[in-house]
């Protein structure tokens, strides 16, 4: 390539660079694709050999059968407990990283056991957290799931809102003291507004780990707050006819996802850079 | 810093102890319950309290299937980790200049990485179906005679069957952290290196690696644990079968829980788990470098 003039040589790096970057995206995107166009064919595409690669027409039948039967409403368990588990766990998690951040609450002992939390492999607590929830009657109810959630999610908060509330200079707090405000208000008035970015990049990342709960779910519900991960696999069953159902129902569960993660966006590569610059 | 600021007294506690309290609950106590009950011998069948010490820690020892459960654990991470890792930071430099609709290329390619994984491993569920799938298909273009594999049950296929879906839903992951870690590269010292007539490799092992290295190292920590932790995208693909072929651990301790109600033991091998996880843990941040 040495020996091309340079302009030659960087068109040619740039188409280059276009055709493994289309490379990649079909092949990236090409099992959403799949999974999409599945959840529109009828059972005959869906069954025919070879694999049809487009419906005839888009048909929405596979999901009018999970509305009808009700599974559809799984999906409006997974986005209660992932949104008010979020809630919950942004509100605790910001003030207790503000507590650490300014006031070294508990030094640097408090903080290293908080992040250790996050390592914790669910599989090693999921079963005495089990008989805990029998013992309480919390197994299969919203609350139960809700407080489990944004436990889990706690360290991660904490973690994040560190690195952000950090960066917020002191001064801005120190003024609003001195102007009266009491330390909620400087924390509600000043501190949340100021982490605003941090708080929604965070946030989305929350939802997310809650959406995409399995483990948990599998072992905490039954029948009333059964989530849409957990409702994916009723279908698995061994026979294939359940196919259009397994499709149908992630495309259900994966839209709320790409909505949350299209709008928030800007803030999203923000967040999971600063997550692992500020540590 | 804090000199400056006299909180309350007890203002900085209230807020902390929310938070405190539901780990305590949730992540704590489960543990130390945990912890007792893995010294009793506890099952579906006997409900005896009485403590038995060691037995179940014991019985971990001579327990094959753990130990292959182990092992499938470690070679799915080996192999998924290095190539997450590699393909993020080749598809970081790629898009790290900028070009028109850069932003669409990546936007795209971050899908995998927000679908749920057992939804990651539904679909590729179906796209490994030995007939009505489109890999055979695809795989039958180019071997030019129809190609019947079976991804999901033939026990030399899984593993690759695994490890493919894995790498494809966290590839983007590890492209994201990767390329906004590139980007906060100075440029001025990769360029006079290139001025220099440094080639590509040196300049990245003596001034791109060492600026990168904190964030790539938390993101290799991140995806290991998660790796050593694995379970959706498994069990949606293959159960831990054919058999218990790939059976990892936490398939492992979840089966033995809440299929065989071995309750002790369950709480024995949560516990190797989490000594396992703790020492690895240690090990990586020291010498990583992590802690100053």
């Amino acid at each position: 390539m040495s020996g091309l003039p340079l302009h030659r040589r960087a068109g040619f790096r740039l188409s280059f660079r276009y055709l493994l970057a289309a490379l990649l995206v079909i092949v990236f995107c090409f099992p959403v694709y799949w999974l999409f166009i599945i959840s529109f064919k009828t059972p005959d595409e869906i069954f025919a050999f070879p694999p049809v690669w487009y419906p005839a027409s888009l048909q929405f039948g596979n999901y009018w059968v999970l509305f009808k039967d009700g599974d559809a409403g799984t999906v409006w368990n997974s986005l209660v407990l992932a949104s008010v588990s979020t809630f919950f766990a942004m509100i605790l998690g910001t003030v207790a990283a503000y507590s650490l951040v300014r006031f070294k609450t508990g030094g640097e002992n408090l903080a290293v056991w908080i992040i250790s939390q996050r390592m914790m492999p669910p599989v090693a607590i999921v079963f005495p957290l089990f008989l805990l929830y029998v013992y309480f009657g919390w197994v299969d109810t919203y609350f139960g799931l809700i407080i489990l959630y944004t436990a889990f999610s706690l360290p991660y908060v904490i973690w994040m809102m560190r690195g952000y509330i950090e960066d917020i200079p002191l001064e801005l707090e120190e003024s609003a003291l001195i102007d009266g405000c009491s330390r909620w208000e400087v924390l509600w008035k000043v501190v949340l507004p100021m982490a605003r970015s941090g708080l929604f990049a965070t946030a989305v990342f929350t939802f997310i780990f809650a959406w995409n709960d399995f483990l948990f779910a599998l072992v905490l519900t039954r029948t009333e707050v059964t989530t849409y991960t957990v409702q994916v696999t009723h279908y698995f069953g061994g026979q294939s006819n359940f196919w259009a159902k397994i499709a149908a129902m992630s495309v259900l569960g994966t839209i709320p996802v790409f909505i949350t993660v299209a709008i928030m966006q800007r803030y999203l590569v923000r967040g999971i850079s600063m997550g692992a610059v500020k540590g | 810093m804090t000199a400056t600021v006299h909180p309350d007294r007890n203002f900085k506690y209230w807020l902390v102890a929310p938070a405190i309290f539901l780990l305590l609950l949730i992540g704590l106590f489960p543990l130390i319950y945990s912890l007792i009950v893995s010294f009793m011998r506890i099952d579906m069948m006997d409900t005896d309290t009485s403590f038995a010490w060691f037995y179940n820690y014991k019985t971990l020892f001579k327990d094959s299937r753990l130990w292959w459960s182990l092992a499938h654990t470690l070679l799915i991470t080996a192999v998924a980790l290095p190539i997450e890792l590699l393909l993020g930071l080749a598809m970081a430099y790629l898009f790290l200049e900028k070009m028109p609709g850069r932003q669409v290329f990546i936007s795209l390619l971050v899908l995998p990485t927000i679908i749920s994984p057992i939804v990651a491993g539904a679909t590729w569920r179906l796209l490994f179906d030995n007939r009505y799938g489109p890999i055979n298909q695809i795989l039958g273009w180019f071997a030019g005679e129809p190609v019947n594999a079976l991804w999901t049950i033939n026990p030399t296929l899984v593993y690759p069957a695994i490890i493919f879906c894995e790498v494809w839903q966290w590839t983007p992951f590890m492209f994201l952290i990767l390329l906004a870690a590139l980007s906060n590269v100075d440029k001025s010292q990769t360029e006079a290196a290139e001025i220099d007539g440094a080639r590509f490799i040196r300049t990245f092992r003596y001034i791109v690696l060492p600026a990168i290295w904190p964030v790539m190292a938390i993101a290799i920590l991140i995806r290991g644990l998660d790796l050593f932790r694995i379970f959706d995208i498994v069990w949606a693909l293959t159960q831990g079968g054919p058999g218990t072929k790939t059976e990892t651990i936490s398939i492992y301790a979840y089966v033995q829980g809440f299929k065989q109600f071995e309750t002790s033991y369950t709480a024995a091998i949560a516990f190797l788990v989490v000594f396992i996880l703790t020492v690895v843990c240690v090990w990586a941040i020291r010498r990583m470098g992590l802690v100053k």
